[in-house]
């Protein structure tokens, strides 16, 4: 379980508080106003950034003094989820061993993972010779490979046209199902949330709000999420 | 944890650097014995400024023609002589004094000529060859910043004058003219601060009560007089002209030279008619300036290459060994100082460029005090040199990589965080491989620096302990002109083969 313990983050003026839980194998969309603090939210749970006051909890397991890799997460971020110097197998090779020492089960484990993700064969190739859309499969496979209780999402896919978008939230959502992680996605669109996500956490007015049902939400806004969906 | 190392690495390595500046400065200090100044060193005084001054602006008054040239005009081989406009940075002073004596020498080529046309000779030793020699090394670099301000004039400024009809004179003077406003004092400045530690120059072309740089003052104080409050003096004297216009420099933006060449749509227009011509003469005239003693230093060097004395053999050893050392040294601490830099402090680039305040000669004499009584300055010369050449290159070394680094960081220190990626790993599959081409740059330049340099070991070496470039001064003073031309011809083709060796190794591996 992923809890948030009294949590105030501040930044200058900036301030957002939060305080809640969320069951493992939870998802969650976090929306909200740009500049109301999505990802900043995401960086202090990932390890990025400290936070005021207050704890991130796994479990009962204090992460708030661990690292960012240390802790129980895996985050995919908006871009440069890829060095772009290494081949997709190195690639996803750092999420097993950072000084990238494999073995022969680890090979393989990177092969299943590119299989797994519509990849077979593209590990010996570079970033720059995949798509947008295969760049985002790859940081997905990593993802998969270091199996983390906790998938972060910082809009990996916002540069993708609908189709693919709608293809990755699939491919998102087994993952997650594979791996029974909670996962946190930040996302701009109301849609993606309906169909990705029964939970929505709110993020505005300094305040990230409890995650609720995502229908509901939607249905009955409230007015500072009503401004931002502008209806 | 490794964020923490490498803060602790840096502040250790800083706090080296700024002792190894300072500690001389203290030195140099307490062997002052008073600061009235002499009238052989006001005259030193006055001549340093004097030249500088006249170098700056000779430089930047005929660069401007040239950059304009440069700036309006596509031809074959523009690519390259833009490239060439940077290669008189890596050439080691003494090669080009050779070169420019064959020229323009008593019994050179120009005078030749001159002769021929029945005037009488003219002399390149004092002032004029002082500053001939500082034109020939910076004019090229003047003309790179300002083909760098023609180049950042946007392109629709110049459509918006087509369109409005705009004559030449025009285009001069609601374009042209404020961009110059702006760019030639910066380079003007830029090119001053370098000629206010002229060296080599002073030594070969200038001396004598008439034109004596600062710097050759402390090296005849200390070399010939052995007289070390005078020495003390002079060494101060400079650091506080070195500091001063250090604390200017840092206060005012300076055009940069690096990134020109790239060939944009839409440059200037290309009048027809005499500006042609006088474009073409422009050019013509820089390439010449430049290929011309460089030509010379190959035809009298050629003849006797294969008979170089060993001696020649065993400086060009020492020097190549130097420049090794130095360059790991400098591109190491230059490489953790921008790491650390990247992480949003401000101490490591002060510690890093604090060096471009001090002059080798300076740090020099603050060194031979502190270290002559225990020991034979002979016997430390390599070892200081190569300390020396590495603490005055770092400025170099950590301007190439600090963007780099800043970039680095923005761009994968999240991801890096996230994978663990920490300390070596880190080194080895993210810094090495992302920073290759930066690093292989920064590495090709310091040992360029550092082979071709001629300064502190001037003032420690004895017979046994010369680098390549002490020899070929020597031999030349010993007018041994042959040895000293292939002497010479060896050491620029071995800073030429260290920077391209390290310059094509940082592309290549970044490529892969």
């Amino acid at each position: 379980m992923l809890h948030l313990d009294r949590l105030t983050i501040t930044q200058g003026d900036f301030r957002l508080t939060a305080d809640w839980q969320a069951a493992k194998g939870a998802r969650i969309a976090v929306i909200g106003p740009s500049g109301a603090g999505k990802s900043t939210l995401l960086s202090v749970i990932g390890g990025f950034f400290a936070a005021h006051s207050g704890r991130v909890l796994w479990d009962g397991t204090d992460l708030t003094p661990m690292g960012a890799a240390a802790r129980p997460i895996t985050t995919v971020f908006q871009d440069q989820n890829l060095f772009p110097h290494l081949t997709i197998a190195q690639n996803l090779g750092l999420g097993i061993s950072p000084d990238l020492r494999l073995t022969k089960g680890d090979h393989a484990a990177i092969g299943a993972a590119l299989d797994r993700v519509g990849l077979s064969g593209m590990g010996p190739r570079k970033p720059a010779q995949l798509s947008g859309g295969q760049q985002s499969r790859a940081a997905l496979a990593r993802a998969l490979l270091r199996a983390r209780p906790i998938l972060l999402l910082d809009e990996p896919f916002a540069a993708l046209g609908p189709a693919l978008k709608s293809e990755m939230l699939g491919l998102v959502s087994t993952l997650a199902e594979e791996t029974d992680a909670c996962v946190l996605m930040v996302t701009h669109d109301p849609q993606d949330a309906l169909s990705f996500a029964p939970l929505t956490c709110l993020v505005a007015g300094g305040v990230a709000h409890a995650p609720q049902s995502t229908p509901d939400l939607l249905q009955n806004p409230p007015p500072e999420l009503a401004a931002y969906l502008g209806n | 944890m490794a964020e923490r190392a490498l803060s602790l690495t840096a502040a250790g390595l800083a706090a080296a650097v700024i002792l190894l500046l300072l500690t001389p400065l203290g030195a140099l200090g307490l062997s002052l014995r008073g600061f009235s100044l002499s009238g052989a060193e006001l005259a030193a005084l006055r001549f340093t400024l004097w030249q500088a001054a006249l170098s700056a602006g000779i430089s930047v008054i005929l660069a401007v023609p040239v950059a304009r040239a440069l700036a309006r005009r596509r031809f074959f081989g523009r690519g390259a002589l833009i490239a060439t406009l940077g290669a008189p940075f890596i050439l080691p002073g003494i090669v080009a004094v050779l070169g420019l004596l064959s020229v323009f020498g008593r019994a050179g080529w120009v005078n030749a000529l001159w002769g021929a046309l029945g005037f009488s000779p003219f002399s390149i030793y004092g002032l004029s060859g002082v500053v001939l020699a500082h034109v020939f090394f910076n004019m090229p670099l003047a003309v790179r910043m300002i083909l760098h301000g023609w180049q950042a004039i946007p392109a629709e400024r110049f459509r918006l004058a087509a369109s409005l009809g705009f004559s030449p004179s025009a285009i001069r003077r609601h374009i042209e003219g404020p961009m110059l406003r702006e760019v030639l004092p910066g380079a003007a400045l830029v090119i001053f601060v370098i000629c206010l530690t002229s060296f080599v120059v002073a030594l070969t072309l200038g001396g004598g009560p008439r034109a004596t740089t600062i710097e050759l003052a402390i090296y005849q104080a200390l070399r010939f007089d052995f007289n070390l409050p005078t020495a003390a003096r002079l060494a101060l004297l400079q650091f506080g002209l070195c500091a001063i216009a250090y604390v200017v420099a840092t206060r005012i933006s300076l055009p940069s030279g690096f990134g020109v060449g790239a060939d944009r749509q839409g440059g200037p227009p290309a009048p027809t008619g005499w500006h042609r011509i006088a474009d073409v003469l422009a050019i013509t005239f820089a390439a010449m300036f430049l290929a011309l003693p460089l030509l010379a230093v190959v035809l009298n060097g050629l003849p006797g290459m294969l008979a170089l004395p060993s001696q020649v053999w065993a400086a060009a050893l020492r020097s190549i060994l130097i420049a090794l050392g130095s360059t790991g040294l400098s591109v190491a601490v230059g490489l953790v100082l921008a790491m650390a830099a990247a992480r949003g402090r401000g101490w490591p680039a002060l510690a890093a460029t604090l060096p471009l305040a001090a002059s080798s000669l300076v740090l020099g004499t603050g060194l031979f005090l502190i270290l002559q009584p225990y020991f034979r300055p002979a016997s430390l010369a390599l070892p200081v040199t190569f300390i020396i050449n590495a603490t005055l290159s770092l400025p170099f070394a950590f301007r190439i990589l600090a963007p780099e680094a800043c970039s680095l960081y923005v761009d994968y220190n999240r991801l890096s965080a996230s994978l663990g990626l920490t300390g070596w790993g880190r080194l080895r599959w993210v810094v090495l491989p992302r920073l290759a081409r930066p690093l292989g740059f920064a590495a090709g330049l310091v040992a360029a620096l550092s082979m071709g340099d001629l300064g502190v070991i001037a003032l420690f070496a004895g017979e046994g302990e010369a680098t390549l470039p002490l020899l070929v001064q020597r031999l030349m003073g010993a007018y041994r002109m042959e040895v000293a031309a292939s002497a010479a011809l060896l050491l620029v083709s071995l800073s030429f083969a260290l920077f391209w060796a390290f310059d094509h190794w940082g592309r290549r591996y970044a490529a892969s």
